[in-house]
């Protein structure tokens, strides 16, 4: 019976997820304009370069993918591809391209043109932090050798059906090939510009820039060949760079300006989300995020499960949560609760300070020890790295805090002997598209308990690194079910090793003017931020 | 003249040569590693390797510095890590800015330093001396984002004057210039104060009110004239010390100038970029200077270039 009901609660959850997205996405007329904010620059517009949050959204509204995700929601949805075949061993997939997509100088888009963009993803000379991600592609060694640049596994079949050769099956490729390191440029515009094709984008997206001037602001044109009919909504958006949020709310109030790329300033937080008047100008959600405390498992004392495990029944979470205003839940599993495989009956570890001491007695430290914690020098981090050092000082642990620069905590915690604890926040894991298996390798994995990784607590358990392997082979769709089980089981046997106190899963938030509707989905959409761009529409347009 | 500019140029040159050093040491002694912020998150070892080597990252430091000199000499300052652009298109692009931001900031420092300074020193002892005194200390004192913030929250926020941050027009400019000229005022009302004092016990301006002229007059020609002289050296200096006010001040209000570039710059570990806005910081330092000194022999004739 347990089988059948998470059957129909996964479809019944897909269901409402798709809703909005059916409710919302065609009604809305075309045209207005709105300004986004934001304080950073814009460091490229190249998908196989840009890896931020703010240049991740920009980019997914310049270019396409051939898979997309319905708008407000995980589920994945054919984006340049009309339609997909994969082969019985989830070794081949084919795609069936769009008839009459066009990049933005008018040139059809081709077959070839998707090989060119995923040759040049993998290519070392690209210097893509995503490379990575498309190992399982035949011929993936071969380019990153710098033997040739023909990848392989990448077949024009006819120049609109494309198929992609795996040397492995792989779960998450529909993922893979929907995420912006996969995103279809134009190899003229790449020819012609080289490096600095990120500030002169060409893609197939349903913008296209018009303006950029450095350290002011970007503009976004509808792009009126788009392939999908009544998409984007908004004619015109403006990216005004280099506004503190806190001078941005103080605009959008002002009617200067219609969302907050940074979201509201913590500062600011609980008057704009109760404050009646702002009902409808205040959007806020979860999002795939977890803040953590790791663990170094090859540091002395940690090095034992019933230290890890004690502190992680030392940890006040709830209270942690109360320090940045509840703009976050408490966790008590590495998964954030809207990833899939999240262990709804799973209670973790809860405060039990007389547990916990135990515990340290048993582990032959009954007088505690002292140890140092990693946090980055931003606030709220270094106040939510006291509240744990209180926490911990409860059972006997003596905690000094090293609050540095995040780009030095980071170095510190990829080094295998330097940092005993390291709190995430920050720093911390957002999934690069939703699924679990992205939760796992390089953050809790072997491969990443490496010199220079991101598996701070250096992490490395062979059988569930196996089992991992496993759960990423089920590329069968019909295994959907059991291989989100195997990955909710893999995630509680992690807890049960304890390399990590999972603190709280952020919410995000934003502010929109009066001016900007859609549904709060478009604003807390996972794979966009602050808002879905293509979907967002201006109300004076109605 | 020409002895005295090639001797200034000559050490100018050693100067910049040793700003680049010792950046380029400082900037591989972070314990940061520029490659890894970029690569991210989700790179696996190897991608970070490659980057490292397309980045000529995994070289020996002195190699580094030698590549990274050889094309400064002509005019290459190198390709950002993480933008891909040229670090010398991105710093032209914000150059005019912040120069905009510098020559409003002196504008402002010297009109609120200046008239302060000569009347403190003709009042001194009495309570509006004192009272402009305790003003030009607090100014000097507080930090440029909370001038930056009040202003903003005062005349931007409160009484719409002016813009709330941003850049484009004259109105822009004012505030944060503002911001900069209230803090630099302060040192400049001190020291023209005491400059001032002390020229104002000089026998010359004796002999001027001996003389019978106006105080209007012994003051404004005889005093002012000598009292400028250190204001003038000050301002040289000033360059150096705005472009550190101008990391703040960029930020705060959304100025798209150098200082900006260079504050996200750091916290990506951007070195070209860092190296490149450090190198432009320095040039006009040693300008500013070379400049100020230039001057002073024609406001003060008893001085010789040497």
């Amino acid at each position: 019976m347990g089988r059948w009901m998470t059957r129909w609660m996964v479809i019944i959850l897909a269901l409402i997820m798709t809703m909005p997205a059916l409710a919302f996405a065609t009604d809305a007329k075309q045209g207005g304009e709105m300004t986004v904010t934001f304080k950073d620059d814009v460091a490229t517009l190249d998908p196989a370069i840009g890896y931020d949050w703010q240049n991740w959204s920009m980019i997914k509204s310049l270019y396409d993918g051939l898979m997309d995700y319905a708008p407000g929601t995980y589920n994945l949805r054919p984006g340049l591809a009309e339609s997909y075949e994969v082969s019985p061993d989830g070794l081949a997939y084919t795609f069936r391209l769009r008839e009459g997509v066009k990049f933005h100088n008018g040139r059809p888009m081709t077959a070839e043109d998707v090989k060119y963009s995923l040759e040049r993803t993998v290519n070392p000379k690209t210097q893509s932090p995503g490379q990575g991600f498309y190992s399982s592609i035949k011929g993936f060694d071969a380019v990153t050798s710098g033997e040739t640049t023909d990848l392989t596994g990448v077949i024009v079949v006819d120049p609109k059906t494309v198929r992609i050769e795996l040397s492995n099956p792989d779960a998450t490729f529909l993922h893979l090939v929907a995420l912006n390191f996969s995103f279809v440029v134009a190899k003229e515009a790449v020819e012609e510009y080289g490096a600095d094709f990120g500030k002169h984008p060409v893609g197939t997206g349903a913008y296209k820039l018009s303006a950029w001037n450095l350290g002011q602001n970007l503009i976004f044109e509808r792009n009126k060949d788009y392939y999908r009919s009544g998409v984007p909504k908004l004619d015109k958006i403006t990216f005004e760079i280099g506004q503190e949020p806190t001078v941005a709310l103080l605009r959008l109030q002002r009617g200067e300006v219609d969302v907050l790329g940074d979201g509201v300033p913590p500062a600011r937080y609980i008057k704009m989300k109760n404050d009646s008047q702002y009902a409808d100008n205040f959007m806020e959600g979860p999002q795939l995020q977890t803040s953590y405390i790791t663990m170094n498992v090859k540091m002395k004392p940690f090095d034992n499960v019933k230290v890890r495990q004690a502190v992680n029944m030392a940890v006040f979470k709830e209270r942690i949560c109360k320090i940045i205003n509840n703009r976050a839940v408490p966790a008590n599993q590495p998964l954030p609760p809207a990833m899939p495989g999240y262990a709804e009956n799973y209670d973790g570890y809860s405060l039990d300070r007389g547990k916990a001491k135990a515990l340290l007695a048993e582990a032959g430290y009954p007088d505690g020890f002292t140890t140092e914690l990693y946090a980055i020098n931003t606030d709220p981090n270094p106040r939510i790295a006291q509240a744990i050092q209180q926490d911990l000082s409860a059972i006997g642990i003596k905690v000094d805090l090293k609050t540095l620069a995040a780009s030095t905590v980071i170095a510190a915690g990829g080094e295998p002997d330097q940092a005993p604890m390291l709190w995430s926040g920050g720093l911390a894991w957002l999934a690069d598209f939703p699924d679990p298996s992205n939760f796992y390798g390089p953050i809790l994995g072997c491969g990443g308990a490496v010199k220079g990784g991101w598996n701070w607590a250096w992490y490395c358990n062979e059988e569930i690194d196996a089992k991992a392997k496993k759960a990423d082979a089920m590329s069968d769709p019909d295994l959907v079910d059991q291989r989100i089980d195997l990955w909710r089981d893999i995630f509680i046997e992690i807890m049960e090793d304890a390399p990590w106190v999972p603190v709280f899963n952020e919410l995000r938030n934003t502010m929109r003017s009066d001016r900007i509707g859609g549904s709060e989905d478009f604003f807390v959409d996972p794979v966009f931020r602050p808002c879905n761009y293509r979907y967002v529409f201006a109300r004076d347009a109605q | 003249m020409i002895r005295f500019l090639a001797k200034r140029i000559g050490q100018a040159v050693a100067i910049l040569l040793g700003v680049t050093v010792v950046t380029f040491v400082l900037s591989f002694l972070m314990p940061a590693d520029p490659v890894r912020m970029l690569a991210g998150r989700s790179a696996t070892p190897e991608t970070v390797e490659s980057i490292r080597r397309e980045l000529g990252l995994d070289q020996p430091l002195p190699v580094q510095y030698v590549k990274y000199i050889t094309r400064l000499v002509q005019g290459d300052f190198g390709r950002s890590y993480r933008q891909k652009t040229e670090v010398s298109a991105l710093i032209l692009s914000r150059l005019p800015a912040t120069l905009l931001l510098l020559l409003g900031a002196i504008f402002f420092e010297l009109l609120i330093g200046m008239p302060a300074g000569i009347f403190s020193a003709t009042r001194r002892g009495r309570p509006s001396d004192n009272w402009i005194m305790a003003f030009s200390f607090a100014g000097v004192s507080m930090p440029q984002f909370v001038i930056g913030l009040l202003l903003l929250y005062l005349f931007a926020h409160m009484l719409p004057i002016f813009p709330l941050g941003g850049y484009g027009t004259l109105n822009h400019l004012v505030l944060p210039a503002l911001t900069l000229g209230i803090s630099g005022g302060g040192w400049y009302s001190r020291m023209m104060r005491s400059a001032m004092v002390d020229v104002l016990r000089k026998d010359y301006v004796r002999t001027a009110r001996a003389k019978g002229m106006t105080e209007r007059r012994v003051i404004l020609v005889h005093a002012l004239r000598n009292a400028i002289l250190p204001i003038i050296a000050m301002i040289g200096l000033d360059i150096g010390i705005f472009m550190a006010g101008a990391v703040v001040v960029e930020s705060v209000f959304g100025w798209p100038g150098i200082g900006q570039l260079a504050w996200q710059a750091i916290q990506m570990v951007d070195i070209p970029i860092i190296m490149g806005v450090t190198l432009v910081a320095a040039i006009g330092i040693v300008l500013g200077n070379l400049l100020a000194d230039l001057v002073m022999p024609f406001l003060d004739p008893r001085l010789q270039l040497e």
